[in-house]
């Protein structure tokens, strides 16, 4: 295989029709528009529901904007994004995790026990995460060996999590957490140069990561994107991440758990999209039965999205605990189920397996957690806040499936 | 010889599919296998691909005895077979279809795409796939003789020295139906022997070599497409002479 890699191939000739010769960024472009019109949105919609929103907010109170509550902010959006990261897995699966919430109040409950009977924080945290992992690898035996399906397992899963937490919470009614590790997590905010070290690293990779695919595509006498386009693709990734540490910076700076977040993304989007197991995933997604053909494990495959939903959930559930320094009988209770789920949908994950991705999850966190916050600013009811994010879950998907049918259209011409 | 089949028997419980079939198929020709429903077609090639291992007979590959108890052992030797329902993932693309399951990995067990997806170009060039656009376009978007070329070159890619096809142009319509013919007939030129099965005479008269008739699990002749017609073919398949008549040796015995 490295022998491949060493020696530069001659280009393969498109004669065949087969290979489109490098194009100009006017043919990326034009391509990039009829793929948009054929109903291949991307994340298109959801930036441009991002932007809209801020406008709006902005407008109504001018405080939405400030580098104070863009930090509250990263802060609130994280736990949706963390848990709906899982969440993603298991839709790509075409299948829903409706235990979620609940999984990520027993995982936060149990670490909570466990520091206020003075274990150390370190053992505390990995026994939650390990909570989180058991119960979404036993929950996955249901759906994937015994072929219970996932909406039952996990609706069982929802109730009887929920009976766990007030079992283990029991008269105390809540417990406070005083460990400064979990409460950091959510509360303190890393220094300047931190921020600054884990952007270049994430931005560092990412350059990194393109220039491999050029040269290892220029290598394979494959043609590339044309130079301009990858070149705005990186300047602009580059521009939007040190505008947000900058703007953070402004403030008291990236709470930890923004770190914590970059982190996960990028590593779930690398399992995702560079490795067997993420191609898998969608794969058995797509067509089961071609998946298994081909040799793939999907019992083992199923399996594991669900052990991946329940650590997300754990880790979500200490990233809750983490924002209240507490835990009672309804941590991970109320909207963060709905709020997990909607936000993987609503950033273009589909409910019906084999399309969707990581950043969705975090797009869909942001665009939720940005209506939660802006109707707080101008003082609207629980009531009109649910309904607004009830709109644009329903706006996000309507736009989703209408897109389809014209994809759908598109190809069986 | 590639794969010569001698006396295959298969029973599923008191019915018998095959009885003492004899099949072969050789490297650079197109066999069609042809006969009415319930003549064995089907049960046949999944005795060569694994699926369901033969009862009894003699299986030789490249002129030596093997035994191919399971899809694996068929890959091994280097047999692929495209199904009718083709098992395209419709959400990956062309690529990623055509290495479903046997991904190439570069260092720290990333996928390799580049390799990837110039071995998928190379192959789909070699076989004149010349319709599809873009080997990085979702299958979903394809017609169906281009998810059929999809499924060929899947099968080609392996370095296979068989390719069995299931009824490859019962869904299409006739351009498309041209296609398929036309690379059935380029992989039995770049040397694979190629088993076509198929209902339709006009498709097996244009692509294959040599004809092999099943009627009720029993070899009724073999033709050289160019010796013979579709009527013979065709009365063969519905009147061929039977060496016996299945149940009468019971009767007889009654």
């Amino acid at each position: 295989m490295s022998a491949v890699a060493q020696t530069p191939r001659p280009p393969i000739e498109d004669e065949a029709g087969v290979a489109p010769p490098t194009a100009t960024l006017a043919q990326a472009t034009r391509e990039w528009w009829s793929g948009v019109r054929n109903g291949e949105l991307g994340a298109l919609p959801i930036v441009v529901g991002i932007v809209a929103i801020a406008i709006y907010f902005q407008l109504r109170n001018s405080n939405f904007l400030t580098a104070g509550n863009f930090v509250n902010l990263i802060a609130q959006m994280a736990a949706t994004a963390i848990i709906g990261m899982g969440v993603v897995f298991v839709l790509l699966l075409g299948e829903i995790d409706l235990s979620v919430g609940y999984v990520s109040g027993v995982a936060a409950v149990i670490s909570a026990v466990l520091l206020n009977h003075s274990w150390p924080d370190g053992p505390a945290i990995v026994m939650g995460l390990l909570a989180g992992l058991a119960i979404g690898v036993l929950q996955g035996f249901f759906f994937a060996k015994l072929r219970v399906p996932s909406f039952v397992v996990t609706l069982a899963g929802m109730l009887g999590w929920n009976g766990v937490l007030i079992l283990v919470i029991g008269g105390a009614g809540t417990i406070v957490i005083q460990d400064k590790i979990i409460n950091g997590l959510a509360n303190d905010y890393a220094a300047p140069w931190l921020s600054w070290v884990v952007l270049a690293a994430a931005v560092g990779g990412y350059v990194g990561q393109q220039a491999l695919t050029v040269w290892r595509r220029a290598q394979a006498g494959l043609p590339n994107q044309p130079w301009v386009l990858i070149g705005l693709k990186l300047a602009a990734v580059t521009v939007f991440c040190v505008l947000a540490v900058a703007w953070a910076d402004a403030d008291r700076g990236v709470p930890y758990v923004g770190l914590v977040l970059v982190g996960l993304f990028v590593f779930w989007t690398f399992v995702t999209n560079r490795t067997r197991f993420g191609r898998h995933v969608y794969a058995v997604g797509g067509n089961a039965e071609a998946a298994r053909r081909a040799g793939i494990s999907v019992t083992g495959i199923r399996w594991a999205v669900f052990g991946i939903a329940g650590l997300m959930s754990a880790v979500g559930g200490l990233v809750l605990a983490s924002r209240l320094s507490s835990v009672d009988d309804s941590t991970g209770g109320g909207t963060i189920l709905l709020y997990s789920i909607a936000a993987a949908v609503i950033g273009g994950t589909s409910l019906f397996g084999g399309r969707g991705n990581i950043r969705s999850a975090v797009l869909g966190a942001i665009l939720i957690s940005m209506i939660d916050n802006g109707l707080g600013l101008i003082n609207v009811s629980a009531g009109t806040k649910f309904i607004v994010t009830a709109i644009v879950l329903l706006a996000a998907v309507t736009i989703d499936s209408v897109a389809r049918r014209r994809s759908a259209a598109a190809g069986r011409t | 010889m590639l794969l010569e089949l001698h006396g295959v028997f298969k029973r599923f419980g008191a019915v018998t599919a095959l009885a003492g079939v004899d099949f072969h198929a050789d490297s650079g020709e197109v066999m069609a296998l042809v006969g009415d429903n319930g003549a064995g077609k089907s049960t046949l090639i999944k005795c060569v691909a694994g699926i369901n291992p033969a009862d009894d007979g003699e299986f030789l590959w490249e002129g030596r005895p093997v035994s191919v108890d399971g899809p694996k052992d068929s890959a091994a030797l280097g047999i692929e077979v495209v199904y009718q329902d083709l098992a395209l993932c419709d959400n990956l693309d062309v690529v990623q279809n055509m290495y479903l399951g046997r991904e190439s990995l570069s260092s720290f067990r990333r996928l390799d795409e580049a390799v990837m997806e110039r071995r998928a170009r190379e192959v789909l060039k070699d076989l004149a796939v010349t319709t599809i656009k873009s080997v990085r376009q979702p299958v979903a978007s394809l017609s169906g003789g281009q998810r059929q070329s999809v499924a060929v070159a899947k099968a080609v890619l392996w370095n296979s020295k068989l390719v069995i096809l299931d009824e490859p142009t019962a869904a299409l319509g006739v351009a498309q139906t041209r296609q398929v013919l036309d690379l059935t007939r380029r992989l039995a030129e770049n040397g694979l022997a190629v088993v076509i099965v198929s209902h339709n005479m006009n498709d097996v008269f244009e692509v294959a070599d040599k004809i092999t008739v099943l009627r009720l699990g029993q070899n009724v002749a073999e033709f050289d497409r160019s010796k013979t017609t579709q009527r013979e073919v065709v009365e063969a398949i519905t009147a061929g002479e039977l060496s016996n008549v299945p149940g009468m040796q019971d009767e007889v015995l009654a």
